[in-house]
């Protein structure tokens, strides 16, 4: 841990000796998510519903998903931009240090520009929750922090899956957008707006379903939830990082044998 | 006319070295296809008004979009021509026989013509056997096929004369990132790529109509899909190579301008 | 203190030839072909000592580097280290070696190098009185002062490379790995580079072995070389030896107050002539070049002599030629 920290420390130095790219790249990061809650605004205004759910009640799921994908990409980064280091051979570097891995590859980047768009998903999230009514219990706050929380472990999961796979092919990269900006473009909407088989990919595979459709019904009291239940279930996302941590270790043990 | 053969010639090799790159890429552009239209579908589905597109339409829209990405996306850069730029080595790319602007020209337009005759196949292929409304269409005629390929190629030099200007930028930023993001993100909204332009609301469409980005991809998928009639096709021809031509010598002045200063300040 | 045992390793690479047509051909059925990297490499090197480790480019220098330091796994052969098998130890191993890849950096290129080497001895868990004493002795011999404050992107190549090593032995290592630390250095840096390398090896045992170009560097260096070519080992020795198997003539050089026909010697043949300065090429296995000396200055009013082995690189060559590699 005051490892990490001494590796945020430097990387954030390191970002501000370039200025004014700093400053551009956060207005930059802001604008990425905007245009695309933009493009939700307007599609609204033609349609005015998606399969039952109103405009506010999409906007928290969006922001949501945003916030924590944001929050994850900043700490995943090293793992985001993993395919460089491979190919650079700077991972040659952390493998003849005395350290896990992962914390090598966390440390080798973290990306402060992202912050703009947790600014940006931020504010979505508190147009949608003035607008829409929630009656409010200790229960449903928990549940609304738990599924940032769930959803960061989600992500940040699915940027070490896409990291393992640099260890298989450096050229299939492009795949691993499927899973990092395909899983978040699926889950800015409820997942009950998609056909069986997506649904049931990103509830079982890849359990986004768990911080994004179960515990929004739950907030919006569509139905007969349990508190306790509903409450807990975004922190199986958390669960979800175990196996991906083992593929990565397959994969650093594959590279070991292949070299690069 | 030759160097730029040649520089076309060799991007194009080095383009069809990555074959798992290109399988990949077509998976990733499925994938994204099929989510969109899922989307859409699910927006059409309890609605029963009528818009100024069909979900088909919309459907064949978006996989053109898939298939003809690399000539519509925006952030697809050149590191190289980044990097001879903030590092002065542009220096060295003035001994050559040929001009500048010509010859990055040549090398972005191979770049993006590799990478899309790499995928655009497959994708087209699988899109016109799936079940309706997933179902790419044909063009409702040979003419709007014609005129869909003209506005295409049309639209592919409107894009590379556009990202010129933004190369030229990086001259006076000196860091190409955030500019180069700002750019791509707002011209990627305003060519139609994050959200259909027929679905925008009628005061944002009259904005996109002024732009010129919506010239590289809205303009050809809609000529195909019959989305947009013949003689509009032609007016958006017209309007494509004016832009073409103010675009190209605009980048040609700044460029020029800018190596001057180059050459002045000793690279 | 390090045994190696019948390493050999194999890696798969694609082939392709130039041309368009070739280009959308291996497209859809690419070819691989096989290369043998190691092929039943053995040495075993004792504390303190400096190995040089040669041989051209693709040899198989680095990959031997590599499963040295645990970063590859070999296909067939054994390797100890301080009683570590590197790749299968290698959280554990690594703690006791430094390694300098002289083309690539480990320092942070944005912050002071100081930042660098804080954030090292957090990584390696050096004890603060240790790093202190590391860091004044590294400091010192290295002259580094005033470019610790400075970000490394503004050092120049040679204050980089003393960083460098000065980074990679933070934590006391008892083996230093060196790839190609010379590359690309002025004449100064490399001496500085030189003294220090033979400095830490005599003062603190640190065991060293170095992948180098420069034959310079060997000279000055290493007491032992270890030739690799084509995966396998060429020769394992002392240098000296390797000159006397592979040295069979020498240049002399003589200036002389004007003579006006060239001077035919036995078993040396004139390269060059004119009115002052005469070379010739001595074959030592007929006759010492002291006999060829004698015998011109018999003959001449000789001003100057000069005289010049054959550059180790040419050794170098002959031997790679021998092997046909």
């Amino acid at each position: 841990m005051k490892l990490y920290l001494r590796y945020l420390e430097i990387l954030f130095k390191s970002q501000l000796q370039y200025r004014a790219s700093f400053i551009l790249m956060t207005i930059g990061q802001f604008f990425v998510p905007l245009v695309m809650f933009a493009s939700i605004y307007f599609l609204f205004e033609k349609f005015g519903q998606i399969e039952g759910w109103s405009f506010f009640e999409v906007a928290l799921c969006f922001s949501i998903v945003h916030m924590s994908f944001a929050i994850s990409v900043c700490f995943m980064r090293g793992f985001d931009s993993f395919s460089k280091l491979v190919v650079n051979a700077g991972f040659d570097r952390l493998l003849v240090r005395p350290r896990n891995t992962i914390v090598q590859v966390l440390g080798s980047n973290f990306e402060f520009t992202r912050l703009g768009r947790l600014i940006q998903s931020t504010m979505v999230l508190i147009w949608a929750l003035l607008n829409i009514s929630i009656e409010w219990n200790a229960f449903k706050v928990a549940t609304l922090i738990f599924m940032l929380i769930g959803g960061i472990f989600i992500f940040s999961g699915i940027f070490i899956l896409g990291a393992s796979l640099c260890f298989f092919t450096v050229q299939g990269l492009e795949l691993i957008n499927i899973f990092t900006d395909g899983s978040r473009e699926i889950s800015q909407y409820p997942l009950s707006i998609y056909k069986d088989w997506v649904k049931n990919f990103f509830t079982f595979i890849v359990p986004l379903g768990i911080i994004n459709y179960i515990p929004l019904m739950y907030l919006l009291g569509r139905g007969p939830y349990n508190d306790i239940l509903s409450m807990l279930t975004p922190l199986i996302g958390i669960v979800f990082i175990i196996p991906c941590l083992y593929v990565w270790k397959f994969g650093v043990s594959k590279y070991l044998s292949a070299g690069s | 006319m030759k160097p730029y053969l040649a520089i076309f010639n060799l991007r194009m090799i080095n383009g069809l070295q990555y074959r798992i790159a290109a399988l990949a890429g077509v998976a990733t552009q499925f994938v994204w296809g099929f989510m969109y239209i899922m989307i859409y579908e699910a927006f059409y589905h309890g609605f029963t008004g009528t818009q100024t597109i069909s979900l088909e339409q919309l459907a064949t829209y978006i996989w053109l979009q898939q298939a003809f990405f690399f000539f519509v996306l925006l952030w697809l850069k050149d590191n190289e021509i980044f990097d001879s730029i903030t590092s002065g080595s542009i220096a060295y790319e003035l001994c050559r026989p040929c001009g500048i602007y010509g010859f990055w020209f040549a090398k972005l337009i191979a770049h993006r013509l590799s990478g899309t005759l790499l995928r655009c196949m497959p994708i087209l292929v699988i899109g016109f056997f799936l079940p309706i409304p997933y179902r790419l269409s044909l063009p409702p005629n040979f003419l709007t096929f014609i005129l869909f390929l003209v506005t295409l190629l049309l639209g592919l030099i409107v894009v590379i004369s556009l990202s010129m200007i933004v190369y030229v930028s990086v001259f006076v930023t000196m860091s190409p990132i955030g500019s180069f993001l700002i750019f791509s993100v707002v011209g990627e909204f305003f060519s139609g790529l994050m959200m259909p332009v027929p679905l925008m609301p009628i005061w944002l469409q009259n904005i996109v109509y002024i732009l010129p980005f919506r010239l590289s991809g809205d303009l050809p998928f809609r000529v195909y899909s019959g989305n947009i009639s013949t003689n509009d096709a032609i007016i958006g021809i017209l309007t494509q190579i004016l832009w073409i031509i103010g675009l190209i010598a605009l980048g040609k002045v700044l460029l020029t301008k800018m190596l001057k200063r180059v050459v002045v300040q000793g690279g | 203190m390090i045994k190696v045992e019948g390493l050999s390793k194999t890696f798969k690479v694609a082939r392709r030839s130039s041309g368009f047509g070739e280009a959308v051909r291996s497209f859809f059925s690419p070819k691989f072909s096989e290369v043998h990297a190691l092929r039943d490499v053995s040495f075993s090197i004792d504390e303190g000592e400096i190995v040089g480790y040669i041989g051209p480019n693709g040899a198989g220098k680095s990959t031997t580097i590599k499963v040295m330091s645990g970063i590859l796994v070999p296909d067939k052969g054994e390797c100890s280290i301080m009683g570590y098998v590197p790749w299968r130890d290698r959280v554990k191993y690594v703690k006791n070696i430094g390694v300098v890849f002289g083309q690539r950096s480990q320092l942070w290129a944005d912050v002071p190098v100081m930042d660098s080497f804080e954030l090292l001895r957090d990584i390696y868990k050096v004890q603060p009185a240790n790093y202190k004493k590391s860091l004044d002795l590294l400091t010192e011999t290295l002259n580094l002062g005033e470019i610790l404050t400075t970000p490394t992107r503004q050092l120049s190549l040679g204050q980089r490379m003393r960083c460098e090593i000065a980074a990679s032995l933070i934590h006391d290592p008892k083996i230093l790995f060196l790839d190609e630390p010379t590359i690309g250095l002025d004449a100064m840096s490399k001496i500085a580079v030189r003294n220090f390398i033979k400095m830490i090896n005599k003062e603190k045992k640190v065991t060293v072995i170095l992948t180098t170009h420069d034959m310079n560097d060997i000279e000055t260096l290493a007491n032992r070389i270890i030739m690799i070519g084509k995966g396998q080992i060429l020769y394992d020795g002392n240098l000296n030896n390797l000159r006397e198997k592979f040295v069979t003539h020498k240049t002399v050089t003589v200036d002389y107050n004007e003579n006006t026909s060239p001077l035919e010697l036995d078993s040396a043949s004139l390269l060059s002539w004119s009115k002052d300065r005469a070379t010739y090429v001595v074959d030592i296995k007929k006759r010492g070049v002291s006999d060829i000396i004698s015998e011109l200055s018999a003959k001449l009013e000789l001003t100057d002599v000069a005289v010049d082995s054959e550059p180790i690189e040419e050794i170098i060559i002959k031997l790679y030629k021998e092997h046909q590699v």
